[in-house]
């Protein structure tokens, strides 16, 4: 759109509109509502239905056009009010209603139905249609989540375009034609898309309806806030509930954000939050009888009392024994910021120990997501900017990055360079891809940025061609006078991150040279796992950190006023804590959310670390493998369940709203870290959530900026300001940088050769895994694909077998039997196998002490 | 049916007597390629210019001059396309039908002179998928012009000029008639018309590229334009229709038939009623009414016989000459009936894209059905008529439309024409606690 004002007239009324909006964008922004149903304004514009034809002249007499379609221009003059217009928009929906079913009165979509509105507002009183309707089978599953009612269906085309256009799983269509024409899959292919529950928030009639919700309320009955979705992007979503119930969440249209898109991973996770399986009473070990003893095989409920002052008691008898470091913190990335900010303050100046980490070892150091120039997601989708993926796939991991990546590609000339281990969802999109051998990516980038590739000599360096790499190197220089934005995280977690680090290090440096030669620069966009990882880094929930981006050292003033003393030495990393639990030297163990057996990546460590360490505190919502294990577990609320505020990657903070109570007596988290404090002889003096919010605002460095009221804490609702994009921690608040302890610790790693019977592997999640939302979300559990071992093509044609035959896959470590299928993204001598999958536990293949993990494959 | 023309001068259609002249021998015998021949003497620019000179009227319905149509092409956009539009299937009209049936190497050596004056390099050549014997003759044809170094790379020797032409059949949709529909579908996408703007292909077509689009008799004009020049043919005619214009007439005629004349100046009481041509009605039968322009045109009447076959003054009358169909109804015609079926094609043809076409088009032939079934009531006729306003607004010629493409108007035409003249068999059908 360029920047060209045109002046214009609506209903008689002077409008000024940059030059391409289309005519029914700047009515609407000048609050004239055309109606419409194929229309939306995240997708392009197909003028299909035909409802928002208005009168336009221009210059040549009013005719009536589809507003959707025509672009403003000087002296344009819309009237939509015309007798004409009227009577053309009567037409069109009698038309639409003729073959629709009257039976809004048992349809989902009845009450916020765009097209019943739309008849109250615009139509005709009474149909003339006499003729008998058109009829197809009543709904049909086209997939796991979603129903179509083809009969309901006036063919807007929005699912099919958003299918195709916004999600690139172009699996629904038109079939048929004429007044026969229907919507529908392709024989044998449902319509397995990871976004398919967009499709029902967009259908304007009651069409596509929700497996999840269909027949649960009507919506009058709903109140709802705007609240975040927990998960590192952020996504802003509004909550509706009844009853004290959370029965939908829908995507709402943040700007800056998730453009109103969500993953059905999200979107239908609701039933976790509300399952029967939530944690609602304290529990302590006890006998088989239900009595709460010390000593106890069990796990027993109890009272909040008793369970605080067990975990008080415990905590204050290993700083008495063995000093403060004999505490440690691991997990708090399911809390809000509040949350977490009470929990660092509890843990580092109350108990004194910095032995906290929110990270379970598959994530990366506190001192490269905060230290490196952070970009925001706009900044990423820059038109004719550069994107260099050195990350898991986001299509798998982070849902809606994926659509805004997607959409940035295809229509802002965004240029993405893939530097990956392997294949991603974005890579038919990709430039450039660069598939590395595993844990060699830090050679690879130093090439792609160094500028000197020896066509002749080097012929692969890091697995990568080097006509490829010089090709990439000379696409990346040829636009760097755009923004360049590395997603950053852990491509792989059969690897340590230090080979990811010494590539994002190469490219860092390479973003100095840039911006000391007066170019836009690199920045980085992290990608973690885990719902407020970022918010948890913010907070300080990493070792050496305190809230505000700074270290253990460098405390602001009111900080320190209020928190008073500081642990003076570095604590550890979750690595290091579970180390020091297994040799004994941490005694006490408290889980925030965190499920090391389930999670963490060396097996073997987290579960001998569990069991040696004298008491296991866990704060969590749903049970889980660490949970059974634990001695004292609190219940905690979910995010619905209580107020608060949510950072996602950018560092952008917006609010999560209170819709329904918690289960039984659970508790937000910040009120048990409250309690805990309060119990170990400090009051922290908190009322609400507010007040700690007011208080970080106060003493983190990074927040200082900000002021309480900028995330609208108080009274106004949502609804009054439209959807909030939030505020951004401002990057330049706090550097890291320059202290030397907390340097990104990044060195090229040596990686051993592959004897040529072996096959490297690569491991990440997938969308659908063993994750405990997931699996307590009834609509998702099943959805995990079937365990696979991918090879390449020829890799698998040497293994010998048919497609799909299991084998004994063979480590130092340990062994699976896998069924093995060939796959086109799997770069020749790498395997993948998912990380976390419900079927198969790759850990027990991972060996922790090595940089690469080395597979055989023997057939039976 | 009668192929003949029985005028001296016939340009396209002088082939339709000799049954070899589909053959490449039989085409070259009767002085084929030679256009071609001589195309390649001349620069492209001058081909342009004859074809310019000519003012040759697109003949798929439009009507729109080809030489101006070739000009809209952006510079410096390549490559480009050049699309026969062979997806001829208006109800009425079977001329493009005849002419790659019997000189498919006419409409080859059309396509070839096209592409050499715009510097095109492929063609594609999309036929009906109906059209079974079309397909055959043009194929063979297509092999034989291959063979014999007319089409492919370095056309007769060239050094500077190769065309490949790549046939198409379609999958018997109406409305990939229309020309970007027609592209859809020869980009294998569901066969629906494109939103305008843009309004020509010429701009962005196939591919996203600039794209001729031609119709099957436009082309084959070409190879006597190039022999004769452009001037002898504007000759022909008069000013604004130039040329001959191939007409097909059916219905209740005594010799239903494709009939070369020349452009302008013969009336539709001549084609209709001469011994050279139509011949008149069956015996003893008069006119009741004729469709001048297809299945989408308002219907004529006898007031309108001596109407020469011209663009302007058929356009002015309030119809059009269209597709070159002239469907004559005699007085055993059932004007219900007869609006019925029209109706009805046009409602099975709709692609289901707007909402007015989709959702207008099968109910008015729903009501019409059911009027015919005599179940009619008093109030469906003004139905009829508002159903029909509501897909063009004011039932006007040339008609307005709330639809994306002109399919929906189409069916408008036969129900206002037939409503106006003969509401009186409407209401004859229409039981009597109807009236």
């Amino acid at each position: 759109m360029s920047e060209v004002t045109v002046n214009l007239t609506i209903n008689e009324q002077p409008v000024q509109a940059q030059a391409g909006e289309l005519v029914i964008a700047a009515a609407e922004r000048v609050g004239v509502y055309i109606p419409h149903f194929c229309y939306h304004p995240r997708m392009s514009p197909v003028g299909m239905c035909r409802m928002c034809i208005v009168d336009i002249d221009t210059g040549r007499g009013p005719a009536l056009q589809p507003s959707c379609m025509v672009p403003v221009s000087e002296n344009m003059v819309v009237d939509t009010n015309s007798p004409q217009t009227q009577k053309a928009q009567d037409g069109v929906l009698e038309f639409l209603l003729l073959n629709h079913p009257l039976d809004c009165p048992v349809c989902d979509k009845g009450g916020e139905c765009p097209l019943q509105d739309q008849t109250m507002a615009y139509g005709p009183g009474e149909s003339r249609f006499i003729e008998e309707k058109r009829h197809y089978e009543k709904p049909i599953a086209v997939n796991d989540l979603v129903y179509l009612d083809r009969e309901r269906c006036i063919l807007c085309d929005r699912c099919t375009r958003f299918a195709d256009e916004v999600a690139g799983d172009p699996l629904i269509t038109f079939q048929d034609r004429g007044d026969h024409t229907q919507v529908n899959t392709f024989p044998h292919l449902p319509f397995s898309s990871y976004f398919s529950g967009n499709t029902v928030q967009i259908c304007p009639v009651g069409a596509l309806t929700a497996k999840q919700y269909r027949f649960k309320a009507r919506p009058w009955d709903l109140s709802e806030v705007e609240s975040t979705y927990p998960n590192p992007m952020g996504d802003r979503v509004v909550v509706q509930a009844s009853r004290d119930q959370v029965l939908r969440y829908q995507g709402a249209d943040s700007d800056a954000v998730n453009w109103g898109w969500l993953s059905d991973k999200d979107r239908f996770s609701l039933d976790a939050h509300a399952s029967e399986m939530r944690l609602q009473t304290p529990l302590v070990r006890g006998t088989s009888l239900g009595t709460p003893d010390l000593d106890g095989s069990e796990l027993v409920e109890t009272s909040w009392q008793r369970a605080l002052s067990q975990a008080a008691d415990a905590i204050s008898a290993a700083v008495d024994a063995y000093g403060p470091s004999s505490v440690a913190l691991l997990g708090g990335a399911r809390l809000s910021n509040e949350d977490q900010y009470v929990w660092a303050r509890l843990a580092k100046a109350v108990i004194g120990t910095d032995n906290a980490d929110a990270q379970l070892d598959d994530g990366l150091p506190a001192e490269a997501v905060l230290g490196w120039p952070r970009a925001t997601i706009n900044g990423a989708c820059t038109p004719g900017g550069t994107v260099i993926l050195l990350a898991p796939d986001p299509k798998e991991q982070q849902g809606t990055l994926y659509l805004r990546l997607r959409h940035a590609v295809m229509h802002e000339g965004v240029q993405l360079i893939e530097l990956t281990p392997r294949a991603s969802g974005l890579s038919q999109l990709a430039t450039h891809r660069l598939y590395h051998r595993p844990a060699e990516v830090a050679a690879v980038a130093k090439a792609l940025v160094g500028g000197e590739i020896d066509l002749d000599s080097d012929r692969r360096i890091g697995g990568v061609g080097a006509e490829e790499l010089a090709a990439a190197a000379n696409s990346l220089a040829e636009r760097a006078d755009r923004p360049i934005t590395v997603i950053l995280g852990r491509p792989s977690l059969a690897e340590p991150a230090a080979p990811t680090l010494a590539a994002a290090a190469e490219l860092a440096q390479f973003g100095k040279l840039l911006s000391a030669g007066g170019r836009p620069g690199l920045a980085f966009l992290p990608v973690l796992h885990r719902a407020n990882v970022f918010g948890a880094l913010d907070m300080g929930l990493a070792p050496g950190f305190l809230p505000g981006r700074v270290v253990l050292t460098n405390p602001s003033d009111a900080l320190s006023d209020i928190w008073g003393a500081l642990p003076s030495e570095r604590g550890l990393d979750a690595h290091g804590i579970l180390s020091a639990a297994t040799s004994g030297e941490i005694k006490v163990l408290i889980l925030l959310g965190a499920d090391p057996l389930g999670d963490f990546p060396n097996l073997a460590l987290a579960q001998k670390a569990v069991e040696t360490a004298s008491t296991v505190i866990a704060c969590e919502t749903l049970p889980n493998a660490s949970t059974v294990k634990a001695h004292i577990v609190f219940p905690a609320a979910s995010f619905a369940e209580r107020d608060g505020t949510h950072t996602n990657l950018e560092g952008r903070i917006t609010r999560q709203r209170q819709i329904v109570t918690p289960p039984g007596t659970a508790r937000p988290d910040w009120v048990i870290a409250t309690e805990l404090a309060r119990k170990l002889g400090c009051d922290f003096g908190y009322g609400s959530s507010q007040d700690i919010w007011a208080e970080i605002c106060r003493v983190a460095r990074s927040h200082e900026h900000l002021e309480p009221q900028d995330l609208a804490l108080k009274d106004r609702l949502a609804a009054d300001l439209g959807v909030q994009d939030g505020v951004v921690v401002a990057q330049s608040a706090v550097s890291v940088e320059g202290s030397a302890e907390c340097a990104v610790q990044s060195e090229f790693v040596a990686v051993p050769q592959i004897d040529s019977y072996s096959l490297r592997l690569v491991s990440s999640r997938q969308m659908y895994d063993r994750g405990t939302l997931v699996q307590h979300a009834s609509l998702l559990a099943g959805l995990a694909r079937r365990a696979l071992l991918l090879l390449h093509t020829s890799d698998f044609q040497q293994v010998g077998v048919a497609q799909g035959t299991t084998v004994q896959v063979i480590s130092n470590t340990g062994q699976l039997n896998l069924p093995v299928v060939p796959d086109s993204g799997v770069p020749k001598g790498t395997a993948v196998l998912n990380y976390n999958h419900p079927d198969a536990d790759v850990r027990v293949l991972l060996d922790p002490h090595a940089v690469v993990t080395d597979i055989r494959i023997q057939t039976q | 049916m009668n192929a003949s023309a029985s005028q001296d001068l016939r340009i396209i259609t002088s082939r339709f007597d000799n049954p070899e002249g589909h053959s490449l021998a039989g085409y070259i015998q009767s002085g084929g390629y030679s256009g071609l021949r001589r195309a390649l003497e001349m620069t492209p620019n001058q081909v342009h210019e004859e074809v310019r000179e000519a003012s040759l009227l697109g003949r798929g319905g439009a009507g729109f001059p080809a030489g101006v149509k070739w000009g809209f092409c952006p510079s410096e956009v390549w490559p480009r396309y050049l699309v026969v539009n062979g997806d001829e299937s208006e109800p009425g009209t079977y001329k493009d039908r005849l002419l790659m049936e019997r000189d498919p190497h006419q409409l080859i050596e059309g396509c070839l002179i096209a592409c050499y004056a715009l510097g095109l390099q492929q063609c594609f050549l999309y036929v009906r998928g109906e059209m079974a014997h079309a397909q055959e003759r043009l194929a063979a044809a297509l092999n034989e012009a291959y063979e014999a170094g007319y089409v492919g790379a370095n056309v007769l020797g060239a050094q500077d000029f190769s065309v490949d032409i790549t046939l198409h059949w379609g999958a018997g949709a109406y409305i990939v008639g229309e020309e970007t529909a027609l592209i859809e579908s020869l980009e294998g996408n569901r066969g629906m018309p494109r939103l305008k703007p843009p309004y020509f292909p010429a701009s962005i077509g196939l591919y996203g590229k600039p794209t001729i689009v031609n119709n099957v008799e436009t082309l084959s004009n070409l190879p006597w334009i190039i022999v004769n020049g452009g001037k002898s043919f504007a000759a022909i005619g008069v000013k604004a229709s130039t040329g001959t214009r191939v007409f097909a007439v059916s219905g209740h005629v005594a010799y239903p038939g494709v009939f070369e004349v020349p452009f302008g100046t013969t009336t539709f009481r001549e084609i209709i009623f001469d011994s050279r041509y139509a011949g008149g009605l069956r015996a003893g039968h008069s006119l009741k009414a004729f469709i001048p322009g297809g299945a989408s045109a308002p219907w004529f009447f006898e007031e309108h016989l001596d109407l020469p076959l011209e663009k302007t003054a058929v356009d002015e009358a309030g119809s059009m000459l269209g597709s070159g169909a002239i469907v004559v109804m005699d007085d055993t015609t059932d004007a219900v009936a007869a609006c019925h079926n029209l109706v009805r094609f046009f409602a099975r043809e709709s692609c289901g894209k707007c909402t007015p076409c989709r959702e207008g088009t099968s109910w008015l032939e729903k009501i019409l059905s059911r009027i015919l079934a005599g179940q009619g009531r008093s109030q469906d006729l003004d139905l009829l008529l508002d159903v029909c306003d509501n897909i063009s607004p004011g039932i006007q010629w040339p008609p307005r439309q709330t639809t994306i493409c002109p399919l929906g108007p189409s069916a408008v035409s036969p129900i206002a024409s037939a409503l106006e003249r003969f509401r009186s068999e409407f209401e004859a059908y229409l039981p009597e606690v109807a009236l």
